[in-house]
């Protein structure tokens, strides 16, 4: 097996936090956790190049890292891909977890990685990586990297991976058809008597954890300020020309209400599979509220109406889909100017 | 800020101004409504989303 390895400054021997700043180096051969992933890989396995990076510099230059490897490894005949294990080192697992999905989804080669559950790069990644649970203590480092190559093995060799509980990884959130004993009732019931007496139990649906969100500063003076409104309840034009899906949506769209002074139901229509959408097909401005914000924008109550409005639908959406939409239409509304958005959810 | 009827769901992502909407089917709007007082009802929605986005919000 040949194996392509990344670490950071730490792991990689060269230091701890003074040195997060150090650029990507390219070492032949295992560094520190590769020298055991070697090891536990065995029947003659080579760690054929070891990536090095300072935690700061792969999150501030996540770009061009993630360039840099691709370009590497791209020649190098690796068979898979490992980063980490990251542990709970949040700028280390980003790096990690952005890696693996660029040489997954570029190169095709299969790659793992390993952080501790509540490692931002889990919630980030999870849904695309073989991400192996390595708890918080670097101290289980053997027992991490044993996982990590079990899981690597089968990877390359194609083979089926079992669930996240029998392989040790984090659960991506895939749902898999499979034969059981019992029906969903009786494990429901199973389940709620086990609560009520206090006995253990495991619930069969995934937690989400959202990170809070810094407060935003208020508008300082509404009359003055150039207002904008996005929706997720999937109004489009009539014909939907930029085919949002109606559920777990992947594309946005922005439409123009320039010169309107309210929404026509018959040019629009809804592309959101999680509603019944009649009423807001007959008068748009039940979800896109032009008529209002443009009467007060003509009675300086609101200094200008942004001319277009933004739209996709959240339906059954995973979270890395709608992150990095949220982060798309972020950034184009700042370089819009636009100073408040109102967002309507259905 | 955001104007929903999902509450639960803007406060489950940390959503920090929010204004409740008039339901799932028409967030700001209610076809039970004669038109203009449809639009009243709209209008005062709105002005709310824009006091709230006005006010500095709390933690």
């Amino acid at each position: 097996m040949k194996i392509v390895h990344y670490v950071n400054q730490f792991f990689g021997g060269i230091g701890a936090e003074e040195e997060a700043g150090r650029p990507l180096e390219i070492r032949e051969g295992a560094v520190g956790p590769g020298r055991l992933l070697e090891q536990l890989f065995g029947d003659g396995s080579q760690v054929l190049t070891t990536f090095v990076c300072g935690d700061n510099y792969a999150v501030e230059q996540q770009d061009q890292l993630i360039t840099d490897v691709l370009n590497h490894l791209r020649a190098s005949g690796a068979d898979l891909f490992v980063a980490g294990p990251c542990f709970e080192a949040g700028r280390y697992g980003m790096a990690a977890g952005a890696l693996c999905s660029a040489v997954q989804a570029e190169l095709h080669i299969p790659a793992v990685t390993a952080m501790g559950g509540e490692n931002p790069g889990v919630d980030l990644y999870r849904e695309e990586l073989f991400i192996v649970d390595s708890g918080a203590s670097a101290s289980a480092m053997s027992q991490v990297v044993t996982r990590m190559v079990a899981l690597g093995k089968k990877l390359v060799a194609g083979e089926e991976i079992g669930t996240p509980a029998d392989e040790g990884y984090i659960p991506r959130g895939l749902i898999r058809d499979a034969f059981v004993e019992q029906n969903a009732g009786q494990r429901l019931v199973a389940m709620v008597m086990d609560k009520v007496n206090g006995d253990p139990f495991e619930s069969e649906m995934m937690s989400t954890s959202f990170e809070p969100i810094p407060m935003p500063a208020a508008v300082a003076d509404i009359s003055k300020a150039r207002v904008m409104v996005i929706t997720d309840g999937g109004l489009v034009p009539s014909g939907n020309p930029d085919g949002i899906e109606g559920m777990a949506a992947t594309r946005w769209g922005t439409y123009s209400i320039k010169d309107k002074d309210g929404l026509d139901g018959k040019d629009y229509e809804i592309s959101h599979g999680g509603y019944d959408p009649r009423f807001v097909e007959a008068d748009p401005d039940r979800l896109v509220p032009l008529d209002a914000l443009r009467q007060m924008e003509k009675e300086g109550i609101i200094g200008e109406l942004h001319n277009e409005f933004i739209s996709t639908s959240g339906l059954a959406n995973p979270l890395s889909n709608t992150r990095r939409m949220g982060k798309e239409m972020a950034q184009r509304v700042k370089e819009l100017g636009v100073d408040a958005v109102i967002v309507t959810s259905t | 800020m955001q104007i929903t009827s999902a509450l639960p769901i803007a406060k489950m992502v940390g959503s920090n101004r929010v204004v409740l909407g008039n339901g799932i089917v028409h967030v700001a709007g209610d076809p039970n409504l004669p038109v203009n007082e449809e639009k009243d009802l709209r209008r005062r929605l709105v002005q709310k989303a824009l006091d709230a986005l006005e006010s500095e919000a709390k933690e």
